[in-house]
């Protein structure tokens, strides 16, 4: 678990934007515009019958990063989610996805950017019932013309990846939900897309089998390194993939940031509400207890700052020192890790 | 005692009952007054009549003359009547294009098992092969390939024309608006209303037949469409965009195939509606088992009559069983590795039996063509049982006609006859405003205005009291059958699905056993719309009764109620909008039979709608279509607007 974990990188924030979504609003009704209007007009209520479902939203996706969108069911994390891929169209606002303007692209513009760039995964997995599992995944390229050995291939290929071979000719019904939701990745991923959207894919799954498929998830993830946006209200299985997280409520972003600053520096009182439960130790990571003024008198072994404070637990018990250095992945030294501190995370803070 | 009151409770509701008991009043005082009337209260004046008929006709004439539609429909008709005749070579050897028929008849019989049992196992082949069986033995080979080679051609055509219509509609809500009402016409509007004008635009024969066919049996392919392609689930639809589907991939890919079951359920009804159309296009010159049967009603051979019957149910039973398999059947996957031969078992069959039959027929005509000499016949038993019986039960039905007649009918039609117009439009108004408010009340009056002002009242009257007096009597039957089936779970299970099957049977089958039993006059009218008309009624009380949700029962049950009192006080009132949905369709099914009932003589709108058949007049008969598709849209208001306000009350 901590070297699976340890080459994801808090590193990445320099890297080069892929999807920018600046002021976007979605509302639901008969007339959003006026309702928009209204809304910003007298900072009041706008007019009945309308659902403000995504409000201003303002967010930068760096490519390779993965992104969950939290929040509770009806915040507008689908609809979200929609609008970066324009299955609905936007109220207000712009979103750029590889430096092109997504609202102003013609419909076959749009067809061959999901085509070539997009791959998306739903909650109640969308598969096509009158369709064998293999054409099931091999849809997206039946779309593009592939023709029919080319794309038999390519779909057993992907089938292989999520460990369904043998299923091919089986029917969605036949297959358990599970299964059913790996025919949903097998089918996304087909297409070898850059972007990855996932709509609470685990939700409908049990919980044994969410967790069974959270690893397989992470073992593709970091298989194929793509940029992801990952929807979900689980807060644990946020924190077990999350590069960043986005808390959404009532259609705005509360708070985009680290797993750890999220629990460490909540940005408003929701967040802290939302993040109160859950055990810190999981979340926190070394690097973020390092102080670089303690790490000149440091000696001994150090530890890697990307494990989390519970990863470290035997070590932390064990260990006799006061300050315990932390390096970063690539072994330089960070800063010094007071131990007493880390102890408190571990135990709470009344310990 | 309390029990469960929320089943009584309503939610506060607009009171209608003041206003509609004010025009209960007045109505009355409007019949007890009627000698006191000026004539133009009692019967709808002169002035008030309108030359519907006559605007019809001058329509019609220009759509055939002047916009020359008639070169169009002939040429439609003309590829139909090719079409025809090719079915026509193959399945029964007449001599035309591609003269390679007829079929021998155990080739059908086993390809008609074959995909029986493709499609649901070794009952439904042996029902499909069967049939066909006895169709042969029985001699009647011609007949009945006559009446399906209809089939076979118009429902390709209905299901193509449903489904364009059907896409259209949802693409496009306007249309949809403008659509649904048309289709509410169209399904309330009897079958003779089709048969006019196409026999005005095409004449009588085989393609008038068929095209009357196409026509009729659209409307139910639409709205099966219309829902289907509302129920597919927004993340299939999603994932097909995102797999990059352009609009026409999504329709053909992802929308048309998992809607696949509520379409093949509209193919049902479409080849349902043929069939009943067809049996009845024997009155515009449709050869096949319908005329054979007319004939023979009329000529009161009942046992040959009950042959051709039998065969018309059992194509019936096959060809609604086979269609609904196909509709619910899932594909499955077969076994790794199995060899195509295995795979396609079924076929490799088929096609070895077809060919040993093939062969057999050119040795033994007999496995060929039946011919009628060498048919079987029970006509004879039959009609000596038949006798029998009826002397036997002589009494019974002479009685039974004779207190009809004189304490029922005829009383109950000249009440109907003595009603001023003006005191049966008030009453329905009440009506109206009792179930919802002053729009309700103005739409009965619209629609009986209407017939007010068609200028046929008195037949109209006529027409109502059949209904009247057939529903009231086939509730007293359906509704204590239908309790009383409800009680147990295999015996409710068995009646749905003896009513299912009845409901598939052409209407004119129920005519049948009720001439037999009183020969040709009201009482069988009535008989016959009775048993029609009641098979709804038992089928919606049943499971109205059975959908009752088990905890209010359970909780009835626990305050101590009787199985008496939970009948009244719980389930009755919970199953009641489920009811009204039967009485509806029974009201329907009622129009529709009194109607086609017509040719064994009444006196109502179905008799002037036969006379307007047979004089091809298009306006009487397309305005008497709309009187009765009018009573029936009026009932259908009054009974699904109770039904609605009395689902909201008990939060259903
Ligand atoms: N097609 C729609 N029409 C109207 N309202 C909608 C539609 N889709 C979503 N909404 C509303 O928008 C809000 C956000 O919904 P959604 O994005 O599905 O939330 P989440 O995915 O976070 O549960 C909800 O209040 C929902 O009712
Ligand atoms: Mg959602």
């Amino acid at each position: 678990m901590p070297g699976e974990l340890c080459h994801l990188g808090e590193d990445r924030v320099a890297t080069e934007t892929l999807i920018a979504c600046r002021n976007v609003w979605k509302i639901f009704g008969a007339r959003p515009e006026q309702h928009l209007a209204a809304l910003s007009d007298t900072g009041g209520t706008g007019m009945p019958g309308h659902v403000v479902a995504v409000r201003d939203v303002t967010l930068d996706i760096a490519r390779g990063e993965m992104l969950v969108v939290m929040g509770l069911s009806g915040s507008g994390k689908s609809t979200l989610v929609r609008c970066l891929s324009r299955l609905i169209e936007v109220t207000a606002g712009t979103i750029n996805i590889g430096g092109a303007d997504l609202g102003a692209m013609s419909e076959t513009q749009l067809i061959a950017l999901r085509r070539q760039k997009m791959g998306m995964v739903f909650q109640s997995f969308g598969l096509l019932p009158n369709r064998s599992v293999l054409d099931n995944v091999a849809f997206p390229l039946e779309m593009r013309g592939q023709d029919r050995a080319t794309r038999h291939a390519r779909a057993r290929e992907m089938l292989d990846l999520v460990s369904l071979q043998g299923r091919e000719d089986y029917f969605p019904r036949e297959l358990s939900g599970g299964q059913q939701q790996r025919v949903g990745i097998a089918r996304s991923l087909a297409v070898e897309p850059e972007i990855w959207f996932l709509d609470e894919p685990f939700s409908a799954l049990d919980p044994l089998i969410r967790r069974e498929m959270q690893d397989e998830f992470l073992r593709l993830k970091g298989l194929l390194g793509k940029t992801i946006v990952f929807i979900t209200h689980d807060f644990d299985e946020a924190l077990r993939l999350a590069d960043r997280i986005a808390i959404m409520k009532d259609g705005a972003i509360e708070q985009c940031d680290t797993p750890d600053r999220i629990v460490m520096h909540p940005a408003t009182e929701y967040v802290a509400k939302f993040t109160s439960a859950i055990d810190r130790a999981r979340v926190i990571r070394a690097g973020s207890l390092a102080e670089p003024g303690l790490a000149n008198s440091l000696e001994g072994g150090a530890v890697c700052g990307q494990h989390t404070i519970r990863s470290l637990a035997r070590q932390l018990v064990n260990d006799t020192r006061d300050i315990i250095p932390v390096t970063n992945p690539d072994g330089v030294l960070l800063g010094g890790m007071n131990r007493q501190a880390a102890l408190d995370v571990l135990l709470g803070e009344g310990a | 005692m309390t029990l469960p009151s929320a089943t009584r409770q309503a939610p506060p509701q607009p009171n209608y009952t003041r206003v509609a008991l004010i025009l209960l009043t007045l109505a009355c005082g409007l019949g007890l007054l009627k000698s006191a009337l000026p004539s133009g209260f009692v019967r709808p004046p002169e002035w008030l009549i309108l030359p519907f008929a006559d605007w019809i006709n001058g329509f019609f004439k220009f759509l055939r003359e002047d916009l020359g539609l008639l070169t169009l429909t002939r040429a439609f008709a003309d590829a139909l009547q090719w079409l025809l005749d090719v079915t026509a070579n193959l399945l029964y050897g007449k001599a035309r294009w591609p003269r390679i028929g007829p079929i021998p008849w155990t080739v059908i019989a086993i390809s008609a098992a074959a995909i029986g049992y493709a499609l649901k196992g070794w009952r439904l082949a042996a029902l499909c092969g069967g049939t066909f069986v006895w169709i042969a033995l029985m001699g009647q080979w011609k007949w009945a390939m006559e009446t399906l080679s209809v089939i076979v051609v118009a429902t390709p055509f209905s299901v193509g024309l449903g489904l364009a219509l059907g896409i259209l509609a949802w693409r496009s809500p306007r249309f949809e608006q403008v659509l649904n009402p048309v289709l509410n016409i169209a399904q309330s509007l009897p079958h003779f209303a089709y048969m006019i004008p196409v026999v005005v635009f095409i004449g009588v024969g085989p393609k008038a037949g068929a095209i009357v066919t196409i026509i009729f049996s659209v409307p139910p392919m639409i709205r099966m469409t219309l829902l289907g392609m509302k129920k597919v689930p927004p993340e299939v639809i999603e994932s097909g965009k995102m797999s990059g589907a352009t609009p026409w991939q999504l329709l053909r890919a992802v929308r048309l195939p998992t809607a696949r079951t509520e379409l093949l359920i509209g193919v049902n009804q479409v080849i349902m509606q043929c069939l009943a159309m067809v049996v009845l296009a024997s009155f515009i010159g449709m050869p096949g088992l319908g005329q054979k049967l007319l004939q023979l009603l009329q000529a009161l051979k009942i046992g040959l009559s009950v042959e051709i019957g039998l065969t018309i149910v059992l194509l019936a039973i096959m060809l609604d069983r086979a269609s609904k398999a196909w509709a619910v059947r899932q594909p499955e996957h077969h076994a790794p590795g199995s060899s195509w031969v295995w795979r396609h078992r079924v076929l490799v069959i088929w096609a070895v039996l077809v060919t040993v039959a093939f062969g057999l027929a050119q040795v033994v005509p007999y496995l060929h063509i039946v011919q009628r000499s060498q048919a079987f016949s029970i006509a004879g038993p039959i009609d000596a049982l038949m006798d029998q019986f009826i002397r036997m039960i002589a009494p019974v039905t002479a009685w039974l006609r004779w207190f009809l007649i004189v304490w029922v009918l005829v009383p109950l039609r000249d009440a109907f006859l003595w009603m001023p117009f003006t005191a049966v439009l008030t009453l329905l108004a009440a009506a109206g405003w009792a179930v919802g408010g002053v729009r309700s009340a103005l739409i009965c009056l619209g629609f009986f205005g209407a017939i007010a002002m068609s200028g046929w009242w008195d037949r109209a009257m006529i027409t109502v009291y059949m209904v009247c007096i057939s529903v009231i009597l086939a509730a007293l039957i359906g509704f204590p059958l239908g309790i009383w089936a409800a009680r147990r779970a295999a015996r409710a299970q068995r009646l749905l699905l003896l009513c299912d099957t009845a409901q598939t049977f052409p209407s004119f089958i129920y005519l049948i056993p009720v001439i037999m039993l009183f020969g040709v006059n009201d009482v069988a009218v009535v008989a016959a719309v009775v048993v029609f008309a009641a098979v709804p009624l038992v089928r919606y009380t049943i499971e109205g009764l059975r959908g009752v949700p088990s905890e209010l029962v359970e909780a009835a049950d626990m305050s101590g109620a009787t199985a008496r009192q939970v009948l009244w006080h719980v389930r009755l009132p919970m199953a009641l909008p489920t009811i009204m949905v039967g009485l509806n369709q029974s009201v329907m099914f009622s129009l529709f039979m009194v109607i086609i009932a017509a040719f064994i003589g009444t006196q109502d709108l179905g008799q002037e709608m036969q006379r307007a058949l047979s004089s091809s007049d298009v306006g009487k008969g397309l305005v008497l279509g709309f009187a009765v598709a009018f009573m029936g849209l009026m009932v259908d208001h009054l009974l699904m607007q109770w039904s609605a306000a009395r689902k909201k009350a008990l939060g259903l």
